[in-house]
Order: C-alpha cells, then sequence, then structure tokens
C-alpha cells in the first residue's frame, strides 16, 4: 500500500461516523480499566493511530475520580464533582464495552467478559487499579468495611465515611489507620488526615483525630507535619510504626483497633487496607507474588506475559508512585510503544513525569512532582530534579498550589473524560 | 489458502496503521506527560498555560530559565530540571508545530 492510498483511507475513515470508525479493520487493542491509565490510553492509541480498533472495557458507567475525593469526606465537594462518564471517549472512535472482564487468555490472545463474550486482540493493555487485600488485616472483610470505611475506592464508600464524621458527636475520637508501603497514593492518607482535621476544626472542635500508620515515613512528610503543628496543633495527631502506630487487627463491632502498644476505641474509623492490583491482572497472570505486576518500563509490557501492557497503580513502576497523573503519564507512553510495536519498530525510552497535590486546608496546598527515565530495568527518577513545595514557604504560596490543584483536577479530568 | 491471505492481509492492516503514526510523527520524550496540567484539548479551560501553537523560542527560554532558577515557579522549577538542552528543544520544536 503506498502512503497515498493510505492516506486516502485515513481521511475517509475521518469523515465515517464514530460507530462505524470503531469498528474498522486496523489492528486490535483491547484496554480494561476506564479510570485515569485506561480510558487516557484508549484516546492516546486513537490519537496516535486512528485506524486501531479501541475497545475499552469498564464495568461502571460512571467513573468516580479518587483525587479530590478527600474534599467530599471533609465536607468542601459534593461527590458529583467527582463523577465522569464515557460519552467523549465513545465519540473518539473508541468501543466502551459496560462489562466485567472477567478472564484473559494470553496464548488465544482474548478477553472473556462476565457473559463469555471473548473479545480477541492484537495487543491488550490492563489498568485495573487497586483491590483490596482482604483479610489481611485480622478483622477487616468486606462487612468490616461498612463500620470502618476504607474510602480507598471513591464512591459510596467515601459517602460513608463522610456520613459518619458528620453523625458523630462533638468530642469523639476519629482514627485513620494507614498501610505499609506500596498503596494507591502515598500522600493520600495525610492529606485525608488534614482534611478531616479541618472538619473536626470547624465543626467539632472538641474531637480527636489519630493517625495509627504502619511506616515511619510518608510522602511530603515535612510539609504536612508542618502545616499540622500551624493549623490542627492538638487535634491531629501521628504516631508512627515506631511508636506503636502499626494496626495487626480490627474489630469492626466495636470499631476497635489493635496494635502492639494498645487499643484504640473509635468513634469513627477509617481503615486505609493493604491493596494489590485490580483482580483481572491476577486473572491475566500478570500479577507477581507481590499482588502488583512487573513490567518494561520502556513498552509497560509485563515481564511475565507478552502482548499485556500495565499500567496505572496496578503496575511496578520504580520510583513513580500509585498516582492519577503517573496513570495518565504511563498511559499515553504506553500508547505509544503500543502503536509502535503493532508497526515492527521498537519503542523509544520515554521520559514520564508525576506531579500530585494535596490538600492540607481548602486554602492550604502542597505539590510533589518528579521525571522518569527507564533505568536498570525500572523506572528511576532523573537526579535533580522533582521534589516537594519548598519549606516555609509564605501562606500565599500554598494558596496558590490549592489553586492549582484545582486546576489540575479539571484539566486531566477533561483530558481523560470531557 | 483463504486463511493464508486473511491473515497476509491482516498483516498489510497492522503496518498500514502504524506507518499513519510514522507519517504524523510521535512526540518526544516527556511531551505527552504535559497535558496533565497543560490542556491539549480544545474544551478543557485552565489558568495554565495551553502549549500547543506556542513559539518555539518562548517555551525553549522558559524551561532554561524554569530549569536554572531565574524564572520561578511553583513546580516547573522542579519539572524543568529534569530535562536536556535538546530534549527541551525538542519538545518546543513540537509544541510550536501543534494547531492552537
Amino acid at each position: 500500500m503506498t502512503r497515498r492510498t493510505f492516506l486516502g483511507l485515513a481521511s475517509a475513515a475521518a469523515l465515517c461516523p464514530a460507530p462505524a470508525r470503531a469498528q474498522s479493520a486496523g489492528p486490535r487493542v483491547v484496554v480494561v480499566g476506564g479510570g485515569f491509565g485506561g480510558a487516557s490510553c484508549a484516546r492516546a492509541l486513537r490519537q496516535l493511530a486512528p485506524r486501531l480498533a479501541v475497545t475499552l472495557v469498564e464495568a461502571s458507567a460512571t467513573f468516580t475520580a479518587c483525587p479530590f475525593s478527600n474534599a467530599v469526606i471533609g465536607g468542601l465537594r459534593e461527590l458529583a464533582a467527582q463523577q465522569f462518564g464515557y460519552t467523549r471517549v465513545a465519540a473518539d472512535g473508541i468501543t466502551v464495552v459496560p462489562a466485567m472482564a472477567t478472564a484473559v487468555d494470553p496464548a488465544a490472545k482474548s478477553v472473556t467478559l462476565a457473559d463469555g463474550t471473548r473479545l480477541p486482540y492484537d495487543r491488550l493493555v490492563l489498568s485495573p487499579g487497586i483491590d483490596i487485600r482482604w483479610g489481611a488485616l485480622p478483622g477487616y472483610d468486606e462487612a468490616a468495611a461498612v463500620a470502618m470505611p476504607h474510602a480507598w475506592k471513591a464512591g459510596e464508600q467515601t459517602l460513608l465515611l463522610r456520613r459518619q464524621l458528620e453523625a458523630m458527636d462533638d468530642g469523639g475520637l476519629v482514627v485513620i489507620a494507614a498501610p505499609a508501603n506500596p498503596f494507591r497514593c502515598p500522600p493520600g492518607p495525610y492529606e485525608r488526615a488534614s482534611l478531616i482535621a479541618h472538619y473536626l476544626k470547624t465543626k467539632k472542635p472538641k474531637s480527636k483525630l489519630l493517625v495509627l500508620d504502619a511506616k515511619d515515613a510518608f510522602s511530603k512528610q515535612r510539609l504536612f507535619q508542618a502545616a499540622w503543628a500551624e493549623l490542627y496543633p492538638g487535634l491531629l495527631e501521628w504516631v508512627p510504626l515506631s511508636k506503636g502506630g502499626a494496626v495487626t487487627s480490627v474489630d469492626a463491632a466495636t470499631r476497635t483497633l489493635v496494635t502492639d502498644f494498645g487499643k484504640h476505641q473509635a468513634k469513627v474509623a477509617n481503615v486505609i487496607p493493604p491493596q494489590k492490583a485490580g483482580r483481572i491482572a491476577e486473572a491475566a497472570g500478570v500479577a507477581d507474588r507481590s499482588g502488583w505486576c512487573p513490567i518494561d518500563p520502556v513498552t509497560f509490557e509485563s515481564t511475565l506475559q507478552p502482548g499485556i501492557h500495565v499500567v496505572g497503580d496496578a503496575a511496578i513502576a520504580g520510583a513513580m508512585p500509585k498516582s492519577a497523573f503517573a496513570a495518565n503519564s504511563q498511559a499515553k507512553s504506553c500508547a505509544a510503544a503500543v502503536v509502535t510495536l503493532l508497526g515492527g519498530g521498537t519503542p523509544a525510552a520515554p521520559k514520564l513525569i508525576n506531579t500530585c497535590y494535596s490538600l492540607v486546608a481548602p486554602d492550604y496546598g502542597i505539590s510533589v512532582a518528579g521525571v522518569y527515565v527507564p533505568s536498570g530495568g525500572q523506572l528511576a527518577d532523573v537526579p535533580g530534579a522533582g521534589g516537594v513545595s519548598p519549606a516555609n514557604a509564605p501562606r500565599g504560596t500554598r494558596a496558590a498550589e490549592a489553586v492549582l490543584a484545582e486546576a489540575w483536577f479539571r484539566t486531566i479530568t477533561g483530558e481523560v473524560f470531557g | 489458502m483463504a486463511k493464508a491471505l486473511a491473515a497476509a492481509i491482516g498483516l498489510v492492516s497492522i503496518a498500514a496503521a502504524v506507518t499513519a503514526s510514522a507519517a504524523s510523527g510521535q512526540p518526544p520524550p516527556g511531551a505527552a506527560a504535559c497535558s496533565g496540567c497543560h490542556p491539549a484539548s480544545a474544551r478543557v479551560t485552565s489558568p495554565v498555560v495551553r502549549l500547543a501553537g506556542l513559539e518555539r523560542d518562548a517555551i525553549v527560554r522558559a524551561l532554561q530559565e524554569f530549569r536554572s532558577g531565574q524564572r520561578a515557579g511553583t513546580i516547573m522549577d522542579r519539572i524543568a530540571k529534569g530535562f536536556t538542552d535538546e530534549e527541551i528543544q525538542a519538545l518546543a520544536a513540537w509544541f510550536a508545530a501543534q494547531p492552537k
């Protein structure tokens, strides 16, 4: 085929209505998971190679975003502001399949849906996010998550935690249990602690918030701790691993959290439990014994199953944190690699970025950024780049970052779903 | 025979579809990540500057000044330090060539 014939085909395709284009005879890429990773990847694939037949498999008709969901818990924002549909994604010519992917046959190159339908693919991208490792924390199972919400997948759990805080009398003890690494959104538990402290300070000032941590260090730690000392003195207490912070079991009936150093009976308990890659990763054979998915840092192709790529929280991405920005950044690099591989080429080494804002109060934002390249089989920090917001910055800088945080959310959700 | 033909057609269509992207050119390393904050879609409004169609020299200057600390930034000062002169040139050329 000459380039001219090809361009002719390409422009003819562009004139066709979306459904016709979605069924074009190009190579088939199936993407499983419609979050920041999967929806981004599907759109980037179509943009880079309009003749690809791209299918996005996602069980939920509505995506509920985790970034900014801590503001929903703190009563600063409504859940509706976190929710996005797939109309615009479908309008790009992507076939959106509202179903649960239950199995993958890497040899036959097909994805099986809950109703038994098989979707054949030339390359598969999995962006399944996280699943809770039920039972890893003794006493914490799906029933316990009603009494002690995790709220680590945004949606009903987010509202549940908010309602429990709203129903609590002033003077109550709120406890957050933070997990050991790795987990989705490393600064998330501490942003949540901040915004719950903000809610308590303004609405229930006699209350106390305890953060029981399975770690001795956390993301943006110095910035958070300086802000807590300034904004929430006496209200918020962080208990690190070395001071008995690790929660070893819970009792949902009495909202009790047990550590090696004692028991804490909470009025409201938010248990952020250990996690693993979303379930389809295990079914596809791309998760290792850690529960997460090892990948090639150039292509995001699984090191366990050729032809299957993994992006976002589920992937073991070296120095890159499990964040929405990272998932979006990885998804676009992965899309470029998939297009190159389908054409028989060799993908170039990508350069990736992460940016992550946290709110300590509605007008107090802090951030961390990083730049990453493949190195030694992993994604590594570019030395000298990235880092956190300056310590001792004036409040004007914090206020500016709070505005940028909101702008970031609008932009990334607009790019991915709008 | 029919099977072999179908397979051959499959290969041709894969190669053809992918030639398209080679013709249009993939963005240079790092470029795809920028739209995490800098809107690429015309439907997104943000106080953060849109990069498509900016003047090439202006992009180079901004990134170099963020990198050296000469220009104050909230976060671009930290990100620009991760890019070499060659990468900055490639990014600037790419964004300058994109339609506004």
